[in-house]
């Protein structure tokens, strides 16, 4: 089977040094220009399978987010490729994209910030279908927006109002209605329950599960919430530090976590019943990535980091249960 | 399913605006101006414009409840023997459509300004740059300037045709840097924000993303200085014609009256400039308490009480 998306060895990374001016320093009498940058994502490769769920997950600030933004072209990536069905839209311009908008499509996280607060429902999901299919007439882009609100759970009565006039959850519905009003085969999920309620994520979840049945959707996902990764994903990677850890089948990796790194995640996630501080507990903080470690990004908090670990950088090793980790402890039997 | 009307009849901007008195007065107050000012062909009791009905006999005649006044010339009238009331009616009229005039025409060009730069990066240092070129220049200084050579080029008579519109586009181009400023940094802040995300993963061309997405979620701000802009500009134009540089005696507004009373106020015709300045105040206090109540309106952090 091949995949839907191939991600291959993507850098992202931003320049925050500002103009000119600022990059300027006095540096022992001579004036030299210093730029700061921050690798948010380094050198990440995953493939996305027709019709599974791929999870991303990690701390704040592990890139998973602009991961997904550079899939989407929001970013472009400074180094690697990525192919959408074998073909490479990378380095595509905005007009040369057009026709894989309609195909890969977006759930963002914020449903208070994602939705235009001066346009109506209406004007929003419109929008999409009327740039997308020229040729259809007033009427047939007014139902087909009605039957997708319909799907989605909210009534095209309500299609007048405003965003600012919805609850949360209705809102992020209106936003799942505007991605799947393209009709496209793969979404990216950006964190899309972590603005809502307990309550409603469920809802929301159950809306993007049935969806996924309904059209035979690949979803990427993106999330830090363990439980729920757990429970709705096909395959799950853990990034860490903009580089992925381990990646493999959610129940493989959640049952026999082999990277330290997750394996430390996933003792952080409260059981019912479990001992409070039974988790294993890393010592200092995550390291900036604006000055990433040497060698393996996580040697610096590892139990079992080694010398080797703090030059070279650990390459993905497919294991025999079909996961892959990226670690010398485990690549040197170590762990 | 509501219509408009509905929808605006029981908005909170209504209700906030009708429990307002000072909003509420304001309001009347520059409605019955406008209407005044508009209506002036038909309201004013004579026409400035046709040198046919002016007496120069009725020269300086004081207002009609004073000494020597008549119940033709309710407030006096001036030099010309001109009726005050009526030529402050007519002024009034140039006096607006300078100001809107001039603002709409900053607002056109600080918008598109704003946007690009704020919208597009690579633009932004220039253009920030020519505004900030364009803000050391007093507007005063730019007036006097071309003002000048236009009065020079076309002669006084025919600067009288074209003084309007070279008023407008005068202080339009002084002062559209304030615009400008205005909506980059509200383009700045309202382009990192999901919406914008999500209309380019869309696939929406950057020049709808930028006048359909983010300009009607700027436009609050731009409200706000255009009721503080309408007042500028009408001032910087009495300013203007005060010293000379505006609208003719021949067609004046509200500030070409006052200066042309200034040379008799000394000789005790204090009604040519007193009348005129009062309405010139009371149009500016009048706008600015409206755009007072705007701002507090738009910005809910500034609940009063």
């Amino acid at each position: 089977m091949t995949a839907i998306l191939d991600i291959k060895n993507i850098d992202k990374h931003f320049d925050i040094s500002g103009t000119i001016l600022d990059q300027l320093r006095l540096d022992g009498g001579r004036i030299t220009r210093k730029r700061t940058v921050v690798k948010a994502v380094n050198g990440v490769t995953l493939s996305v399978m027709p019709g599974e769920t791929l999870s991303v997950v990690g701390e704040s600030g592990c890139g998973k987010s602009t991961l997904a933004r550079t899939v989407m072209g929001l970013y472009r990536p400074n180094r690697g490729e990525i192919l959408y069905k074998g073909e490479r839209i990378d380095n595509l311009s905005s007009s040369q994209m057009l026709p894989y908008r309609t195909k890969m499509q977006m759930v963002f996280q914020d449903p208070y910030a994602s939705l235009n607060p001066r346009m109506t429902v209406r004007q929003i999901l419109e929008e999409p279908v009327r740039l997308h299919n020229p040729s259809l007439n007033r009427d047939e882009v007014h139902d087909k927006v009605a039957e997708v609100m319909r799907r989605v759970g909210v009534d095209p009565v309500w299609s007048t109002n405003y965003p600012h006039e919805f609850s949360g959850g209705q809102r992020q519905r209106i936003s799942i209605a505007r991605a799947l009003v393209v009709d496209p085969e793969f979404i990216v999920a950006d964190e899309p329950i972590a603005a809502l309620d307990v309550s409603i994520q469920a809802q929301i979840l159950n809306l993007l599960m049935d969806a996924q049945e309904e059209r035979g959707l690949t979803y990427l996902f993106i999330s830090h919430d363990l439980s729920v990764v757990e429970h709705i994903s096909s395959r799950v990677c853990v990034m860490y530090l903009g580089c992925v850890c381990e990646l493999g089948p959610a129940a493989e990796l959640f049952a026999n976590p082999r990277h330290p790194y997750t394996q430390a995640l996933l003792s952080a996630i409260p059981r019912l019943g479990g001992k409070a501080g039974g988790h294993t507990r890393l010592s200092g903080d995550v390291p900036t990535p604006i000055n990433l470690p040497s060698g393996c990004v996580f040697h610096g908090r590892c139990p079992h980091a080694g010398k080797r670990c703090m030059t070279e950088a650990p390459a993905p090793r497919t294991m025999q249960s079909g996961v892959v980790v990226a670690c010398h402890a485990v690549a040197e039997g170590r762990i | 399913m509501r219509t408009r009307w509905q929808r605006f009849k029981d908005s909170y901007m209504l209700h906030s605006f009708l429990r307002d008195p000072v909003a509420l007065t304001s309001f009347i107050i520059l409605a019955l101006l406008f209407v005044s000012a508009f209506g002036a062909p038909v309201l004013a009791p004579h026409n400035p414009y046709d040198p046919t009905t002016v007496d120069i006999m009725n020269a300086q005649l004081p207002p009609s409840w004073e000494h020597g006044g008549t119940e033709q010339f309710l407030l006096g009238t001036d030099a010309q023997g001109r009726d005050i009331l009526s030529t402050m009616l007519y002024g009034m009229r140039v006096s607006i459509i300078i100001g809107v005039g001039a603002v709409c025409l900053q607002a056109f060009l600080g918008i598109v300004v704003g946007l690009l730069s704020g919208y597009v990066r690579r633009l932004d240092n220039i253009l920030m740059r020519i505004a900030d070129v364009q803000l050391s220049f007093s507007t005063y200084m730019v007036a006097i300037f071309i003002g000048a050579i236009v009065q020079t080029a076309f002669g006084v008579a025919g600067y009288e045709d074209v003084a309007v519109p070279l008023l407008i586009v005068i202080i339009g181009l002084a002062e559209w840097p304030q615009y400008a400023r205005t909506v980059r940094a509200s383009v700045l802040a309202e382009r990192r924000k999901e919406y914008v995300e999500a209309a380019r993963v869309i696939g929406l061309p950057s020049s709808r993303i930028m006048w359909r997405h983010i300009l009607p979620n700027t436009l609050s701000p731009v409200l706000v200085i255009s009721t503080v802009q309408v007042a500028n500009a009408i001032m910087s134009e009495a300013a203007l014609s005060f010293l000379g540089l505006g609208m003719p005696v021949t067609k004046p507004s509200l500030g070409s009256l006052i200066t042309a009373g200034f040379e008799y106020i000394f000789s005790g015709s204090w009604w040519i400039t007193i009348f005129p300045g009062i309405l010139l105040v009371l149009l500016i206090l009048v706008i600015n308490l409206l755009g007072d109540w705007v701002r507090d309106f738009l910005n809910p952090k500034l609940y009063k009480g």
